[in-house]
């Protein structure tokens, strides 16, 4: 081989290697872009969800774009941005009927194309998480509540994390699993405190 | 006709038999009372009945032009069903698409029998009151793969890019709950209530069983269900629009799925709670 042929190998696998991740990146971001395209025209209204459901906020997009693993920065600024759109009860109370709470934790209904607009959406809690010890028949996506009342008491700093907690769970992690209850409009003020009874009541079956 | 029903009374009557009884122990997931049931039918599945009514159809001259599917090429060749849907999705040039079996079934019924696209697209899916022919098309191709290992080549640079996309819309969020399909198919032993659910991204085995046993019978529902159909109602609970039937995201989807159960018996028809 001579001399001027190897150089010329050299140069083009160090470029190569220099080009790949740049390429690599502008290929992922390509995708990125084909599949934000296709969603939008391949989804089509059915009841009461309309295809512009598709479209993405700031916070769906970025934890689509890295798989719920976000750099740092951006997690942090993603969570501080969502901390200050929380609106807390004007009334200053956070507690409401712990019975009502179990009601709507048991409700898995809302939001579906087969659901009704007046139909009222359920909590869906117990889809994820074990709340009170005498339903057997939960999910364990989410952390169990069994006793959460129990453990931390109900002082007014837990209440207010709580509501806060269920109005936006992605102000404390930006992609967590559970929806803004309160956030997307999904849950009412009257209902979100239920749900703060529901894990708070010394009386609530979470509790005993 | 008479027969078919006797049968599911009895399949649904052993089931309740079988729900009762372990109702009064603890915690029963679905899945291990699915697989009681399984195990108490093991010699025959509902799904068979479809699969022989989509046979005929395939048989059966059909549509404006009068003919049957016999010439429809599934990607191994005009007519040639066995192992067809192993293999799938895949690029067709004919349509310079990539397609799943129920999007290639669609452009069959419509290029050779003369249908449109619409009138199939409206509703492809089974009801209680109304079969749907595409679906039993599909249970029958479905059928002829049983026992042959999964294998959707990504050599085709279309097939590569859908599976990509694929992955893609896997973990999209969106909606009022901010869900993607990787919300509850990303992680290992998890359920929803009673419902366990297979991991589809990073549990290679989950991904297997999954796709394999798919399309179905849903014995609550008494009707089989295909694999368009379970997407579709994915998305439902995703609380998503209606994807389109046998639109791209689906495919892309269903390209990504599919790749991820490589190297499996495909074993479907199968049987869901």
């Amino acid at each position: 081989m001579n001399a001027k042929l190897l150089m010329s190998i050299t140069v083009s696998a160090a470029f190569a290697l220099a080009m790949a991740p740049a390429q690599a990146e502008k290929a992922a971001s390509n995708l990125d872009a084909k599949t934000a395209e296709i969603v939008k025209r391949d989804f089509r209204d059915k009841g009461i969800a309309k295809a512009t459901r598709v479209n993405q906020d700031e916070l769906q997009a970025a934890c689509s774009k890295y798989v719920d693993k976000l750099p740092p920065k951006l997690k942090a600024k993603l969570e501080a941005k969502e901390a200050e759109a929380i609106k807390l009860p004007v009334d200053g109370k956070f507690m409401g009927d712990w019975k009502a709470g179990e009601k709507l934790a048991q409700s898995g209904r809302g939001m579906t194309w087969s659901d009704k607009a007046e139909d009222p959406a359920g909590g869906n809690c117990y889809n994820c998480h074990q709340l009170s010890s005498k339903e057997i028949a939960f999910g364990t996506i989410g952390p169990s509540l069994l006793n959460f009342g129990k453990v931390r008491g109900n002082g007014e700093d837990i209440q207010r994390y709580v509501y806060a907690r269920i109005y936006n769970a992605k102000a404390a992690n930006a992609c967590a699993n559970m929806p803004r209850f309160g956030h997307m409009g999904i849950l009412s003020e009257a209902q979100m405190k239920d749900l703060v009874a529901l894990l708070l009541d010394p009386e609530s079956p979470v509790n005993k | 006709m008479r027969t078919k029903q006797t049968y599911k009374a009895l399949l649904l009557l052993a089931l309740s038999a079988s729900f009762a009884a372990v109702a009064a122990e603890t915690a029963v997931t679905d899945s291990d009372r699915i697989e009681q049931y399984r195990e108490m039918i093991s010699d025959g599945n509902p799904a068979e009945f479809d699969e022989m009514r989509g046979e005929e159809l395939w048989k059966k001259a059909a549509g404006p032009n009068k003919v049957s599917l016999e010439q429809c090429d599934l990607g191994k060749g005009a007519g040639v069903v066995k192992g067809a849907y192993a293999e799938l999705p895949k690029f067709f040039k004919d349509t310079q698409q990539v397609q799943d079996l129920e999007s290639r079934l669609l452009t069959c019924m419509t290029t050779l029998q003369g249908f449109t696209e619409d009138e199939i697209a409206a509703k492809p899916f089974a009801s209680e009151k109304k079969a749907s022919d595409i679906s039993s098309l599909a249970t029958y191709v479905v059928g002829q793969s049983k026992g042959i290992k999964m294998a959707v080549s990504t050599k085709h640079p279309k097939v590569k890019e859908s599976y990509e996309i694929g992955k893609r819309i896997f973990n999209y969020r969106a909606g009022p709950y901010d869900f993607a399909c990787s919300t509850c198919h990303a992680t290992t032993g998890v359920r929803i209530r009673m419902q366990d659910l297979p991991n589809l991204s990073h549990n290679k085995k989950d991904a297997q069983t999954a796709y394999t046993t798919w399309p179905a019978y849903r014995v609550s529902q008494g009707l089989t269900r295909s694999f368009q159909w379970r997407l579709n109602d994915c998305f439902r609970q995703q609380r998503f629009p209606e994807p389109k039937f046998a639109s791209e995201a689906t495919v892309a989807l269903t390209t990504f799925l599919a790749v991820s159960a490589n190297g499996a018996e495909f074993a479907g028809p199968g049987l869901k709670r």
